[in-house]
């Protein structure tokens, strides 16, 4: 008898707490998308550990949110930007999915664009890099979380002018990406008053880069820059390295180099490199103590997409518990209303074209000497101030902003 | 094309040869491999650019577990690779004796996605550095290029075992054979040679090589788990360029193709991706049979 | 007979199945269902294993894309369009390809579609990496709204089985039976009097044609269109769709196209996320050592034992 007494309270506790929640919670549940790479060329970069960063910003708020449960899906798109529409279509049309998150490289992220603003879902990115996204392609709930091409060419490219690097010469994966980003450089370079010599458009993706260095080594120019990514910046890298590249006198900069392909190509071949970050494990107590959880999560550290993904989900999270809805309108509105507190972004702000400013970091990698041990890799040199890096609004294009 | 050469100096040309020269060896390894393979076979192995990787990922495994070092690894890993490649003819490709050959180049793909997804799995996407051998490190001053010991190693080492492949088949008697079993291989068992022993040798033989590549390459790129699956599609257009006739045209068109791919990246370097491409549909245009081919 | 009777059942089925199961989900089965059957045309009835048929697919994609997003043309045209497209490049590759046979045309055809592939990456008009977004889907007949799932979902189902329907003809046909003598003996085609190299041209542009009406087709269902459907991966999906289906059977490809995308689907999205290549590579070896026939191959087996 007792036992039927209990139980019934239980359910219409439970029924209660339902009906509490779906007043302003669609389906009695906050589900949260993780769109990723688990098996291609960014799985190092996003993939497993974002999800595990997905998982940490959840864990934090104790598995729900409003008094409604928090559910987490996860799929592989394996770069594939027609698997990623597929799944993020299915998801908002039959599986109660309230928002779209990580969504590495640029063609996945517009083509999820395309599905969350038919379905008015919010889109977290935070792995692509184009800076389009929150410019001609942006969407009015398309949030770009980490960080953008041009942040990256303003980092690295006046940073390594100021230091005397004045002349340039291009390695640049020959597709839409490498040009946008060689693009976005030059601007940077030639405002600072350096002066571009010239390109090589290398095939993507390319094998062997000694030929193409080669070419940059007769420039000579003061400065070869990588308008490439993953295992091309890697090989490339490598190439200058085997053929004295900076011995010679030349320097290199990486335009999106991560924290993942340092440990893959190994301080020996990577000292001395420049390269923007939005985030560094090793940055103060707060980034050390979340990046030591994750550690023990993936064995990994994080990379900034990683780090980005659990500063969107959280603030996404946060913006529920406060408005304890989670209609699109109403969160969207509530995130940018709040600053982006977290150990990963302080004092961000959420703009209306979708971009998120916050701090970057011009990093140069250490010397083996300098480093203690497997991921001491980087010290920061300088903090890049949100606006400086990512512009102004009124220099986005995006129509709806 | 006459001022295009006059806007480059020679000494940029030479450089540039000489790459490819260098870039050629790993072709003319590769497609040696092939070749032998599809001698005995008849099969085009798929999974060529998988065992390639796995060669590296092997000298990987051994410089750091067995503590080896570069020229242990250069030896140890192919027979371990190759090693693995006789278990797959005895377990798997033996069992296609009979049917169309194309179902050998079906299980040879099945068998490199199956590679080379594990691969990517355990070790990630972006792969692991392998250090220059301490002996090779540094490099010299041609005049017209800064030449680094460690490739003018690999295309002495590539030389080396073309030279020894090229003289083991044509010039011994084991070679003999394996040349009769290419051209009737009833004949041969029935003058009391184990031919099925000789195709699985064959087979082992043409892994190794492709594991000896990648050995070779380990330094120079990342080892990384999909170093082998474009690289591979290019290696399959040299073989056709040459036709699969001899162990020499495999050797002379990966040489040469390398050449013609490192002068397209001074002249056009978005389009030495597909220069081989070219070159290849040109050749069937004109000699279906590829340039060192038996007529078809 | 019996045959007439499980196309209706099918055909019933195919209709009420988007009440049932997500619609969307349904139209990618049946573009690769479509893929891989024009794919067995030259495979399965000439023989002639093509590894770039990806070429075909994603390069009639493309061209869909463009004329939709750019041109503004109706839906039907565009996909008219891109089908197309891909004729004029299945003849090109042909021409060459057909030269030879067995596995110099398999890796010749591999090549030229490598080879198309990098002009792809590079051309501006495919958005390189970044693929083209956002291809409107238009109107079918100039009136129904092909924004909605269930009308986009009965437009495929109709190039379906219109393209099934030509298919199944063209297999059955005299030249059907002139390409099947081909393939078992070419020499005794030629002895015969037949122009061989005409039949297996004809058969590859039909088949390249008809892969990139399937192509053409998905972009228009997904609004997108990308580097994935051009790459050689993709070529190799389809040689497996065919195989695990049945070679030579004219539902075969059609059900192994189903069962490959059904198996993507979930695999990518349960605990073996990561391990969708693998389970395709296995799958590959599987049929190849132990079930050639495939799987419509293995039930006309049974049925033929049984009865």
């Amino acid at each position: 008898m007792k036992f039927v007494k209990t139980l019934s309270a239980g359910v219409s506790a439970l029924a209660l707490l339902a009906s509490a929640a779906s007043a302003e919670i669609s389906d009695g549940k906050v589900k949260i998308g993780i769109l990723t790479d688990m098996s291609a060329s960014y799985s190092d970069v996003a993939g497993p550990g974002a999800v595990a960063a997905a998982e940490m910003a959840i864990e934090e708020f104790g598995g729900q949110v409003a008094g409604a449960p928090i559910e987490l899906v996860t799929a592989d798109h394996q770069n594939k930007a027609d698997i990623a529409a597929n799944t993020a279509r299915e998801w908002g049309d039959t599986g109660q999915v309230d928002t779209f998150a990580e969504l590495v490289t640029t063609s996945v992220a517009m083509a999820v664009f395309e599905v969350a603003k038919q379905q008015n879902k919010i889109a977290l990115v935070s792995g692509a890099a184009s800076s389009p996204l929150t410019n001609d392609a942006c969407i009015p709930t398309g949030l770009h979380w980490t960080y953008n091409t041009r942040a990256l060419a303003v980092g690295t490219g006046s940073a390594v002018v100021a230091e005397g690097g004045d002349s340039w010469f291009f390695l640049t994966a020959d597709y839409a990406f490498g040009e946008a980003l060689q693009k976005d450089v030059t601007a940077v370079v030639e405002k600072a008053g350096g002066k571009v010599l010239g390109s090589v458009k290398h095939p993507f993706p390319a094998s062997d880069f000694s030929s193409f260095i080669l070419q940059a080594q007769a420039s000579g120019a003061k400065v070869i820059g990588l308008a490439n990514a993953g295992a091309d910046t890697i090989n490339a890298i490598k190439a200058a390295n085997e053929f004295g590249i900076v011995a010679g006198g030349q320097s290199i900069a990486g335009l999106l180099v991560f924290l993942s392909d340092i440990h893959a190509l190994g301080l020996e071949v990577a000292q001395g490199l420049q390269m923007t970050v939005s985030f560094y494990w090793d940055m103060d107590d707060e980034t050390r103590a979340w990046s030591k959880k994750f550690m023990e999560k993936t064995g990994k550290m994080p990379t900034g997409v990683q780090a980005g993904t659990y500063s969107a989900v959280r603030h996404y999270l946060k913006a529920i518990e406060a408005t304890g809805s989670d209609d699109t309108d109403t969160v969207l509105a509530k995130m940018r209303e709040m600053p982006v507190e977290d150990m990963f972004a302080h004092g961000g702000v959420l703009r209306t074209d979708g971009r998120m400013v916050h701090d970057m970091y011009l990093a140069k990698v250490k010397a083996p000497s300098e480093s203690s041990g497997p991921w001491d890799y980087l010290k920061i040199v300088r903090t890049i101030p949100g606006e400086e890096a990512f512009g102004t609004l009124e220099e986005s294009t995006c129509p709806t902003k | 094309m006459l001022t295009e050469l006059l806007g480059f100096p020679p000494q940029v040309l030479f450089g540039q040869l000489l790459l490819g020269l260098i870039n050629g060896a790993f072709y003319a390894v590769l497609s040696l491999g092939l070749a032998v393979i599809f001698g005995l076979l008849n099969i085009v192995n798929f999974a060529h650019g998988a065992l390639y990787m796995l060669g590296a990922f092997a000298a990987l495994g051994i410089t750091q577990y067995l503590g080896l070092g570069y020229w242990g690894a250069l030896i140890v890993a192919p027979i371990a690779v190759g090693a693995f490649g006789i278990v797959i003819e005895r377990l798997l490709l033996r069992r296609l004796a009979g049917v169309d050959h194309l179902y050998g180049l079906l299980l040879t793909f099945g068998l490199a996605l199956v590679i080379e997804g594990t691969f990517v799995k355990f070790f990630g996407s972006s792969g692991l550095p392998y250090p220059t051998p301490k002996a090779l490190e540094g490099g010299v001053n041609l005049g017209f290029m800064f030449l680094p010991w460690y490739r003018a190693w690999v295309v002495v080492a590539s030389l080396l075992v073309c030279g020894a492949t090229w003289f083991l088949f044509e010039r011994t008697k084991i070679g003999a054979y394996l040349r009769a079993g290419t051209e009737n291989p009833k004949l041969l068992q029935a003058f009391g040679v184990n031919v099925p022993l000789l195709t699985t040798l064959a087979y082992g033989y043409g892994v190794a090589l492709a594991a000896f590549a990648g050995v070779l390459a380990a330094p120079i790129t990342q080892v990384n788990p999909l170093m082998g699956s474009n690289l591979i599609i290019v290696v399959f257009a040299v073989v056709v360029i040459g036709g699969m006739g001899s162990i020499m045209g495999a050797v002379v068109t990966g040489l040469a193709m390398g050449v013609i791919e490192g002068l397209t990246k001074v002249f056009w370097p978005e389009a030495s991706a597909t220069v081989i491409f070219v070159v290849m549909a040109i050749v069937l245009v004109l000699r279906p049979a590829g340039l060192f081919g038996k007529t078809a | 007979m019996n045959a007439k009777i499980g196309y209706l059942i099918a055909l019933v089925l195919l209709i009420v199945a988007p009440f049932v199961i997500y619609p969307v989900f349904l139209m990618k089965v049946l573009c690769f269902a479509l893929f891989a059957s024009a794919f067995n045309l030259i495979l399965g009835y000439g023989g002639l294993l093509s590894f770039g048929h990806a070429a075909f697919f994603g390069g009639a994609s493309y061209v869909t894309g463009h004329a939709l997003k750019v041109w503004g043309l109706p839906t039907e045209l565009g996909i008219l369009t891109g089908a197309a497209a891909a004729c004029v490049l299945g003849f090109l590759v042909g021409m060459i390809a057909i030269r030879r046979q067995g596995i110099y045309f398999a890796m010749i055809t591999l090549a030229m579609a490598q080879m198309v592939f990098f002009l792809f990456i590079t051309a501006p008009f495919t958005g390189g990496e970044n693929g083209l977004q956002g291809i409107p889907r238009g109107t079918a007949l100039g009136a129904i709204d092909l924004q909605d799932n269930l009308n986009m979902y009965y437009f495929v189902l109709a190039i379906f089985v219109l393209a099934y329907f030509l298919i199944s003809r063209t297999v059955n046909s005299p030249f059907g039976q002139v390409l099947g003598a081909i393939r078992d003996n070419e020499n005794r085609a030629k002895s015969l009097g037949y122009d061989t190299d005409k039949y297996k041209l004809l058969a590859f542009v039909l088949s390249a044609t008809l892969a990139g009406l399937a192509g053409a087709t998905k972009s228009v269902v997904f609004q997108l269109a990308s580097l994935t459907d051009a790459h050689w991966h993709m070529s190799g999906e389809v040689v497996l769709m065919t195989l695990l289906g049945g070679l030579g059977t004219i539902p075969g490809p059609a059900v192994g196209a189903g069962i490959i995308v059904t198996l993507q689907n979930y695999l990518a999205k349960g605990p073996l996320g990561g391990w969708v290549p693998v389970v395709l590579g296995l799958i590959f070896i599987v049929c190849v050592l132990a079930f050639r026939r495939g799987v419509v191959g293995e039930i006309k087996a049974m049925i033929r034992k049984s009865f």
